[in-house]
């Protein structure tokens, strides 16, 4: 799952990082496979209701409610990185 | 033509007056799939179960939902669907119900649709042409805003 969601998310990311001046790697994942790639990631974006699926992984998870609302993912990723 | 406006296949586009919920909407999203040719039928279960396992996280904005199944659940090429709602429906998500606008989305893998959800991302992303696709009369008109 997650290939549709993920993938946007990830675009918005990027955007998101951009207007931050901050460099970074985004990777899209679906659930099912987020365990094996995010081993080094610093931090998880997900919508809401995935959140469960994804505890006990080693990042900050941060839920973003609107996936194309780049003010909402820049203010939660300018929290935690800044 | 734009990689969105190839993604729409023959017989991708629907509007319907109103839809008894979420799962009628998602198998609707998925038979015009099958229909313009992108998935095999098994993908439209696969579509259904991923709300039914994960829950309402396929609604992305404010009435906006991308219902999506895996691509190893009979995807024959990567495309898109899109069915208009003109009676708002509720798919159980806290912040971003209703929805009016429901897309399916195949998708062969990662890579293979990266371009296509780059051009989906911006259209999004633009709120004008989000609720032009609510005024839009007919499916012709709906195409034809597809670019």
């Amino acid at each position: 799952m997650g290939i549709g969601t993920s993938v946007l998310l990830k675009i918005n990311a990027e955007k998101a990082l951009k207007l931050l001046d901050v460099e970074a790697t985004v990777d899209a994942a679906d659930v099912a496979t987020v365990r094996k790639v995010s081993f080094n990631a610093q931090i998880i974006l997900t919508t809401p209701d995935l959140v469960d699926e994804l505890q006990g992984l080693p990042a900050e998870i941060i839920p973003i409610q609107r996936v194309f609302d780049l003010e909402e993912i820049s203010n939660k990723l300018s929290k935690a990185l800044l | 033509m734009t990689l969105l406006a190839e993604s729409f296949g023959p017989n991708s586009l629907a509007i319907v007056e109103k839809l008894a919920d979420r799962t009628e909407a998602i198998k609707l999203a998925g038979e015009l799939l099958q229909q313009s040719g992108r998935v095999n039928a098994p993908y439209i279960n696969s579509m259904v179960d991923a709300v039914e396992r994960f829950g309402p996280y396929i609604v992305i904005a404010p009435g906006i939902a991308l219902a999506h199944g895996k691509s190893e659940d009979g995807v024959i090429e990567t495309g898109l669907s899109l069915v208009v709602l003109r009676e708002p429906l509720a798919f159980g998500h806290g912040d971003n119900d209703p929805v009016e606008i429901v897309f399916g989305l195949a998708a062969t893998d990662h890579q293979s649709h990266l371009g296509l959800m780059g051009e989906l991302a911006s259209f999004l992303g633009d709120q004008e042409k989000v609720t032009s696709l609510l005024r839009a009369e007919d499916l012709t008109q709906l195409r034809s805003l597809l670019v």
